[in-house]
């Protein structure tokens, strides 16, 4: 029952597109802050692609680094969260609970992926925008820190379809909106402790690499890195 | 001004009855000049409250902290303001302790830093919350959401180390003053007198009685100092202990703490200043005060360069290439020359005035004082900003602006401390009457000055009209 859910993100597959982050905006209810704010760095992406210059001009190559919340099996978010809104849950996922958020932040400081978004102001969603707000995920309010969850919800539905079928989860039954949505499939989700799942394969894989291993933190997000990143292919 | 005099040459004080006309003038007789200078602080004070009510109901972006800056402007003052306290109870209570002569005049002055300070910077966690109206949710109590605060977070380590430093320094503040509100309310009638009354709970100034006091205040002297060294050590552990480059470091909790007290004598020579000018106390508050606290500045100088030339020197030889974009953001980037203006009024400034005798006057040490206030702002502003600038993957990078909310609110917390600061020493004898004659003041007494043994005391105080006896 209990599962370890990972993600693996194929670096050569990245295109840069971004279509992961529009589809972790519509399903996780992420506010838009428009541009002003935007311009001061208060964007909210609960993934992002993050990009990088690599080469000399005129030789030069944009690189894609997709970038969601790490769900770090050692989390320096969790202890620092003086309300337990940061914490642990009992599938190893980091879970962030906005009611019990009163907004020190802290745990946006002690993020070594600078992975946490926070609610500088109450979002707003001008009409008829606000329709099209998912009924699965909560509505954030100002002062709340957030960030990506692996779409729990969509976890649970996932889990209780199965469960009312009487059957186990089958692997890539579960998939997050940026996993789904991305054309190059370059995203794997699944369960890490079942060895025969794609994620779990993945994750082994010669080219499997923890972004910032040398923090300690021991994320569940494997990138697979680039064979090209040796001159123009 | 006076000259600068050895403690052994000082004449005996002035007398038991010119030591009561003086300081208890300040809270029989108010000048205009205090009430137009309190409702300037009053007007600054409003403002920095209106703009955190601003702030509160439009939400926290309206001050300048962003992603990745989470921590700005509060955090600075936060950290600067706890600073600060550790002027006064700390370095009262090892004066205390030493049974050093010269302190008596100095320790309430100092030990009123200390408790407004905390005040001040106690604040700042609840006014940089995202929901500052549940700031309580950091109290451990029993409650309908079911949960204990996370007792592994070093904000709720905060929680306790300064409630506990607050209500240690507030004791040890208020113990020694319960004789002089007893004097001020033998002097006083009518209403005065009524509220001086309760405030003196009664003391009659019996052997008894001072002997407790006594025993009261070397219990907390002793208490006070482990007290007040882990809470700025607790307070330096907000950001050793987060995995940000720069931060997570071992140097912080002494390096904090060694700041903390030499930004707090900065700020007592600064008061103690203000109050021999306005309040007339040439004769108590003297050079050799000024000389004495010099040195100890120019000491606590010295360490503090010397803790950041460890920090620095560490980090560059260990070349690692997180912290050395932090790192050198502070060294040549756009925070340099905040750097450089760091150094120059930590030390560069400061260091001469204080080392060479004859600028170690009381102008001189004001002067280095004032730098080293600015000076330590400076160091806690390039301690929080810089390296949450400059965090591991450099597209997340990012850059901070103060917006006037921030400004304001921390304008207002300095016209906060000249404001709580004006209305203790009106409502309280800023220097301590009954150790001044037990000490008899300027004179170096043998150690032994127990105001229960010491003449001096039980003689003065049986001639004082009493409502008790």
């Amino acid at each position: 029952m209990a599962h370890r859910w990972g993600m693996v993100i194929d670096l050569d597959r990245c295109t840069g597109c971004e279509a992961c982050v529009a589809a972790c905006h519509a399903e996780n209810n992420i506010a838009t802050v428009g541009a002003a704010q935007a311009a001061r760095g208060r964007a909210m992406h609960w993934i992002r692609v993050e990009r990088y210059w690599e080469g000399e001009f005129p030789n030069v190559r944009a690189r894609f680094q997709p970038m969601p919340c790490q769900q770090c099996d050692a989390a320096p978010c969790e202890p620092v969260c003086p309300t337990y809104a940061s914490y642990h849950n009992s599938q190893g996922l980091n879970a962030q609970v906005y009611n019990r958020c009163i907004g020190t932040r802290y745990c946006a400081n002690a993020c070594p992926y600078t992975g946490r978004y926070f609610n500088w102001f109450d979002p707003v969603w001008e009409k008829p925008l606000n329709l099209q707000l998912n009924p699965d995920v909560s509505i954030r309010e100002v002062g709340v820190m957030e960030k990506c969850s692996f779409c729990f919800q969509r976890i649970l539905a996932a889990e209780y379809g199965a469960e009312a079928q009487k059957r186990d989860l089958r692997d890539g039954e579960v998939r997050p909106a940026c996993v789904q949505s991305c054309p190059a499939g370059a995203m794997v989700f699944g369960d890490l402790d079942d060895p025969t799942s794609a994620a779990s394969r993945l994750s082994r894989s010669v080219r499997a690499t923890k972004l910032l291993a040398e923090v300690g933190t021991f994320p569940k997000v494997t990138y697979l890195e680039r064979e090209s990143s040796h001159g123009d292919e | 001004m006076a000259t600068n005099s050895m403690p052994q040459n000082q004449p005996v004080g002035p007398s038991a009855d010119k030591i009561s006309r003086d300081l208890l003038r300040p809270i029989f007789h108010t000048s205009p000049l205090y009430y137009g200078v309190v409702a300037v602080l009053v007007s600054v004070v409003l403002a920095a409250i209106a703009a955190f009510l601003y702030q509160a109901y439009n939400g926290i972006g309206v001050a300048g902290i962003t992603r990745p800056v989470f921590w700005g402007f509060y955090i600075t003052n936060f950290v600067f303001w706890i600073g600060i306290s550790h002027a006064g109870t700390l370095i009262s209570a090892i004066l205390r302790l030493a049974n050093a002569g010269w302190r008596r005049p100095v320790t309430r002055c100092a030990e009123a830093i200390t408790v407004f300070a905390l005040v001040i910077g106690a604040s700042f966690p609840i006014v940089h919350l995202g929901r500052p109206w549940l700031f309580f949710w950091l109290i451990p109590y029993p409650s309908e959401r079911g949960i204990w605060p996370n007792f592994r977070s070093p904000l709720l380590w905060d929680f306790f180390a300064i409630s506990t430093y607050i209500t240690g320094s507030l004791t040890f503040l208020l113990l020694p003053i319960i004789p002089d509100w007893a004097a001020v309310r033998d002097k006083a009638s009518g209403t005065r007198k009524r509220i001086y009354s309760i405030l003196a709970l009664g003391w009659r100034g019996t052997p008894r009685e001072w002997h407790r006091l006594e025993m009261a205040m070397r219990i907390m002297a002793v208490a006070i100092i482990p007290v007040a060294v882990s809470v700025h050590t607790i307070v330096s552990w907000d950001f050793a202990m987060a995995p940000v480059p720069m931060w997570h470091s071992t140097v912080f909790g002494p390096y904090f703490v060694a700041g903390a007290i030499f930004s707090g004598i900065a700020a007592l020579i600064i008061a103690m200043a203000l109050l021999r000018k306005f309040l007339h106390l040439e004769e108590y508050l003297k050079p050799i005060h000024f000389d004495n606290l010099g040195k100890l500045l120019l000491v606590m100088s010295l360490l503090w360069v010397y803790f950041i030339f460890a920090e620095r020197l560490t980090v560059w030889y260990g070349n690692e290439a997180a912290e050395m974009a932090a790192f050198w953001s502070i060294q040549r980037g756009k925070f340099a020359v905040l750097f450089w203006t760091m150094v120059s009024c930590n030390f560069l400034v400061p260091f001469p005035i204080l080392a060479i005798k004859r600028f170690r006057t009381i102008t001189g040490t004001v002067i280095a004082s004032t730098t080293v206030v600015v000076g330590m702002w400076i160091e806690r502003f390039l301690i929080v900003v810089p390296p949450l600038e400059h965090k591991y993957l450099p597209y997340a990078w990012g850059s901070y602006r103060p917006t006037w909310v921030e400004v304001t609110i921390t304008v207002g917390t300095f016209a906060a401390m000249g404001l709580l600061y004006l209305l203790f020493a009106k409502f309280v004898p800023i220097i301590s009457m009954w150790e001044l004659r037990a000490g008899g003041h300027g004179k170096q007494l043998a150690p032994q000055a127990e105001p229960v043994t010491s003449p001096g005391v039980v003689p003065w105080h049986r001639t004082m009209p009493s409502t008790g006896d």
